[in-house]
């Protein structure tokens, strides 16, 4: 599957392209608060913070997208957009990455990948034959992803990485219905 | 301009409730929950006129993580009673939620029948090949040689194909999606909606706890190589070959949904009683 | 001349004896008679042996006679297989063409009378006459009944062959005024004109579900509880409503529950092996507090048992074959006529109560097609408490809306336990129905404090019900009580009549909740009760003895499907009692 390749982008108009990018941002912010629930519903609180965390950055990075744009509220994301290539925003997280007994070595790992596809993502459309605001806002957002990306593995110098056997758990799963 | 595109009435999140899910970090399920809430979204519907219906097991829980009516019923009969949900009251958009063991087993006469009858609901199945809510039985669609408490050694069975049913009794829209890509399944289940009569969406999503061998699943899929059809008997082909991996609008016939929706009323109640008197 | 008169016409498949049996109860009741016919026959599909057997009276009754007057067949092949349930007297004739040779010993040994009429060379004779309608004239003339009557039913009936038909008939009716005085049953002159209908309790059970508001059915077909189902399927066409027919009755009880969480009110209708597999869902309509209502159309058991036939004996599962402590609605017709306020009192119940309710009706009254008194209206008020959004809710006010949906409890702890249901349509009260345990919310919840306070609100909602006077049917005053349920309350009731109404006849209709004070109250003097019963193991018997106090001295008269009681053994049951 190519669900996240930027070649799909259409819209090199500056408007579509800041949609969008708000779209990447917006998409981002949501999963990692889903993955904070999913980590505080399994009882993981140090985790969960973290990924509290990466959605408040990235909600910050899509506040200022509709800042720039003069935009009034946070819009719903625009379906059309959300679909692009057949897969999920570059920057978004992907739902099978989680186990309960994670770490924050294993959530950062996880948010530096989405970075750098994110990075590689507004490179791409850089490199393309786009109107020149579009290509100086998507240098711009290149610069902001490869900003977070040497944040996160400062952070990652400063977390354990995880001991070998991090996922065991000595009990079996628990029986619900 | 100055504003973004046309944005929904509804965005996804208002279609996810504030109940946290009992699923395992990383299960295929919670983009599923994802996936549904971004059709929803995108097909401009209110939350109050959908109702999500299901059965028992991990997939079953869905309806109470949508902020839509939610009826948790009991196991296999989830489609009987999105039948009855549905035939009484038509103006609802009504979604079930399925899973291998819940709607191919003990709710495998339910599936015939409901393809059969063709009534306008859309069919979502999580299948992960496993009962997880049991702690890892061997379901419908296990493979035979998958070895499990209650089956060591597997149990020797060849698997359920669903698609292949479905078509076979009658399912008017039959897709298959990833879990692993959930605006491709969010599409899926969008056109579902739209596609008149019984639509029967199947969703490979993995057990990471009883099947963690299944996040391999992300490399096996692939879009299907050709277009949907709308002949059965190509369909059947295609299906009958199919490995199980291939994703996409599988098949779109065009036959006429169930008609029985209730009729305005020609008598009153008391006039029935003609029929009785001497 | 007499107040009642009890015939059965048998026959092989093919000589029309049901035919000719229903005429003979339009004609009576054309004539201004009640009466009713029930049938038995062969396992056979077609070409199988059968009889009609129709009691016409000058007063209502759904109870069979002691004895048959008067048994008239066609031809007897294997019909001295029914001997058990044609009884007979030295008084009774019995009506044969002699050319199908003499009737089976086992009549003729009670002293019954044989009359030979050639029924099949006089229907020749006609042509395009057939011998049953030669029969059928006989039994009116043996009954007096007019013969515009007949001719009346006649033309109601007969799509074809009217003509020769009503000429056979008439011949038949001659051929009766040429027997001897004694042979003849002819009936007291009629009642004064009632209201009256013809009906039979299946459809006075589907006519009472429409009345009560039932507006969705799912079917699936089972003997003897089909042609409820069928007879609704036009009639609810015909108001709004809509049926399905169900692959199973797992299928046709999800569905109910299905349309009737979507606020319309629904039912089903089967027999004991369809409710069995019912079980597990109407356990989720208690948790999920959905009404929906269940006409149990009993036969005998256990597993396919007697399909044709009446029985007693789903009592136990009615009331107690749900899974957990699952508080529900069980509800027993106690006449044909009863079928109708019966069943709409279940659809309320059901309704306001946001409950699950069993009609225990049965095969003797589904499949009887009887003349009975118009019923007159209930007019219960019994409506279910919905949930609905402000009018400045509605108009869009969001905050309003979602403050709303926040403090919306579907499972609300209420003082009566009956908490407003919402309907799916309706903004700002979503919830999800679950089987699961819950808290007041709808999230499922494994905790013991939820768990008690939703069983208690559960229970409440019944042990809070106050039924007014439908929970019994109350008649005569005496020391002597019987207490009986269903389809034996007609034999026990005319068994009474008999005996000049000196003793007590307590019917219940609601059987679940119990109502032990009540019967408390019933029975306060009583020294001695007499449980009647039709089931092998005293259902009901154990029933009163588990859920209430019962005074003085307790007998029990019981015995399993198919035989129905007859007032005769009751009154002498009674008698012998007092005696000792």
């Amino acid at each position: 599957m190519s669900a996240r390749s930027p070649a799909a982008a259409q819209a090199y108009d500056y408007a579509e392209f800041m949609a969008r990018a708000y779209a990447i941002e917006l998409e981002a912010t949501e999963r990692y608060a889903q993955f904070a629930e999913q980590m505080e519903a399994h009882n993981n609180p140090e985790v969960a913070a973290l990924f509290r965390k990466l959605s408040g950055f990235e909600a910050l990075h899509a506040k200022r997208i509709l800042g720039e744009m003069g935009w009034v509220d946070m819009p719903a994301l625009p379906p059309p957009l959300a679909w692009e290539g057949g897969g999920e925003g570059p920057e978004t997280a992907p739902f099978e990455a989680l186990h309960y007994l994670m770490q924050p070595y294993h959530a950062l790992e996880l948010a530096l990948r989405c970075e750098l596809q994110a990075l590689e993502y507004f490179e791409g459309i850089a490199k393309r034959d786009v109107p020149a605001q579009v290509k100086a806002a998507a240098l711009d957002m290149a610069a902001e992803e490869r900003l977070h990306a040497a944040l996160i593995r400062d952070w990652m110098q400063r977390v354990p990485p995880p001991a070998e056997g991090w996922d065991e758990d000595p009990d079996p799963p628990r029986m619900n219905e | 301009m100055n504003a973004p595109l046309t944005a929904a009435a509804l965005a996804a999140k208002d279609f996810k409730s504030d109940y946290k899910p009992v699923w395992c970090p990383g299960c295929g399920d919670y983009s599923v929950l994802s996936a549904i809430t971004k059709a929803l979204a995108t097909l401009g519907l209110r939350p109050e006129n959908v109702a999500v219906i299901s059965g028992i097991g991990c997939s079953s829980r869905i309806p109470a993580y949508t902020t839509c009516y939610g009826f948790h019923g009991v196991h296999g009969r989830a489609l009987p009673a999105a039948t009855g949900l549905k035939a009484a009251r038509p103006d609802l958009t009504v979604l079930v939620a399925s899973g291998d063991g819940d709607g191919y087993s003990i709710g495998g006469n339910h599936f015939l029948h409901a393809c059969r009858r063709n009534v306008d609901l859309t069919y979502i199945v999580m299948d992960n090949h496993v009962y997880g809510m049991t702690k890892g039985q061997p379901s419908p669609t296990t493979e035979p040689d998958w070895s499990s408490k209650l089956a060591p050694g597997g149990t020797g069975l060849r698997e359920f194909h669903p698609l292949v049913i479905a078509l076979a009794s009658g399912a008017n829209y039959i897709a298959r999606g990833f879990s692993g890509d959930p605006n491709g399944c969010a599409a899926l289940i969008a056109e579902a909606v739209r596609h008149p009569g019984f639509s029967f969406v199947e969703i490979l999503s993995p057990c990471v706890t009883f099947r963690p061998e299944q996040r391999e699943w992300k490399q096996a899929v692939r879009p299907s190589p050709v277009a949907p059809t709308d002949d059965p008997a190509r369909a059947a082909r295609r299906l009958m070959t199919d490995d199980g991996f291939n994703l996409g609008v599988l098949y779109k016939g065009s036959r006429p949904p169930f008609a029985g929706a209730p009729a305005a009323p020609t008598h009153a109640v008391q006039d029935l009683e003609k029929g009785f008197e001497l | 001349m007499r107040r009642t008169v009890s015939a059965a016409l048998a026959g092989s498949g093919g000589a029309g004896v049901m035919t000719a049996g229903n005429m003979l109860l339009e004609a009576a009741a054309a004539a201004g008679y009640y009466g009713l016919m029930t049938r038995t026959s062969g396992p056979q599909i077609r070409g199988g042996e059968a009889a009609a057997m129709v009691r016409v009276a000058t007063f209502p009754t759904d109870a069979q006679d002691d004895r048959f007057d008067i048994l008239a067949a066609i031809d007897w092949q294997n019909v001295h297989r029914f001997a058990s349930e044609l009884p007979l007297g030295a008084h009774s004739v019995v009506l044969g063409d002699p050319a199908q040779g003499e009737p089976p010993e086992v009549f003729l040994k009670t002293g019954a009378r044989f009359l030979p009429v050639p029924l099949k060379k006089i229907a020749a004779a006609i042509p395009g006459a057939w011998p049953n309608m030669v029969a059928l004239g006989v039994l009116a003339g043996l009954m007096g009944l007019p013969p515009e009557a007949l001719e009346r039913a006649a033309r109601k009936s007969m799509k074809k062959g009217l003509e020769a038909g009503l000429a056979a008939a008439r011949e038949g009716m001659v051929q009766a005024s040429t027997f001897p005085e004694e042979s003849l049953f002819r009936l007291d002159k009629r009642p004064q004109d009632r209201k009256r209908w013809l009906v039979t309790g299946n459809e006075a059970a589907g006519y009472g579900a429409l009345r009560g508001g039932v507006r969705f059915v799912a079917a699936y077909p089972i003997t003897p509880a089909t042609e409820l189902l069928e007879w609704l399927s036009p009639a609810l066409a015909k108001v709004g409503g809509t049926l399905v027919q169900a692959e199973d009755e797992l299928a046709s009880i999800n569905m109910a529950l299905g349309a009737s969480y979507g606020g319309v009110p629904a039912l089903t209708a089967t027999s004991g092996p369809g409710l069995s597999l019912m079980s597990e869902a109407l356990g989720l309509g208690v948790a999920a507090e959905i009404p929906v209502v269940v006409v149990d159309v009993m036969r005998t058991g256990p597993s396919t048992g007697i399909a044709t036939k009446s029985e007693q004996a789903d009592l136990d599962i009615a009331l107690h074959g749900l899974h957990g402590d699952a508080p529900h609605v069980v509800v027993a017709p106690n006449s044909v006529a009863d079928c109708v306020a019966a069943t709409e009192w279940a659809v309320g119940l059901a309704e306001s109560l946001q409950v699950p309710a069993l009609v225990l009706s049965d095969q003797y009254f589904g499949q009887a097609r009887a003349v009975v008194d118009a019923p007159r209206s209930e007019r219960f008020a019994l409506k279910r408490l919905v949930a609905e959004l402000k009018e400045r809710e509605a108009a869009g006010d969001q905050e309003e809306k979602e403050s709303k949906e926040k403090s919306y409890n579907r499972y609300a702890i209420t003082p009566s336990g009956v908490s407003p249901m919402a309907i799916p349509g309706t903004p700002g009260c979503r919830y999800t129905a679950d089987g699961l345990e819950h808290n007041e919310k709808g999230t499922p919840s494994s905790q013991a404090g939820d768990h008690l306070a939703q069983m208690d609100k559960r229970a409440r909602k019944l042990s809070q019900l106050d039924p007014g006077e439908h929970w019994a049917s109350i008649e005569g005053e005496g020391d002597t009580a019987v207490v009986t349920f269903g389809s034996c309350t007609g034999p026990v009731r005319e068994a009474m009549a008999r005996a000049g109404w000196k003793a007590k006849l307590v019917s219940l209709r609601l059987l679940s909740p119990a109502q032990p004070e009540r019967l408390a109250k019933a029975l306060a003097g009583v020294k001695r009760v007499l449980v009647v019963e039709q089931n092998h193991s005293g259902q009901f018997l154990r029933y009163l003895r588990a859920d209430y106090d019962l005074p003085g001295e307790v007998k029990s008269l019981r015995r399993p499907g198919p035989l129905p009681f007859r007032p005769e053994e009751i009154l002498q049951s009674l008698q012998a009692w007092e005696a000792a």
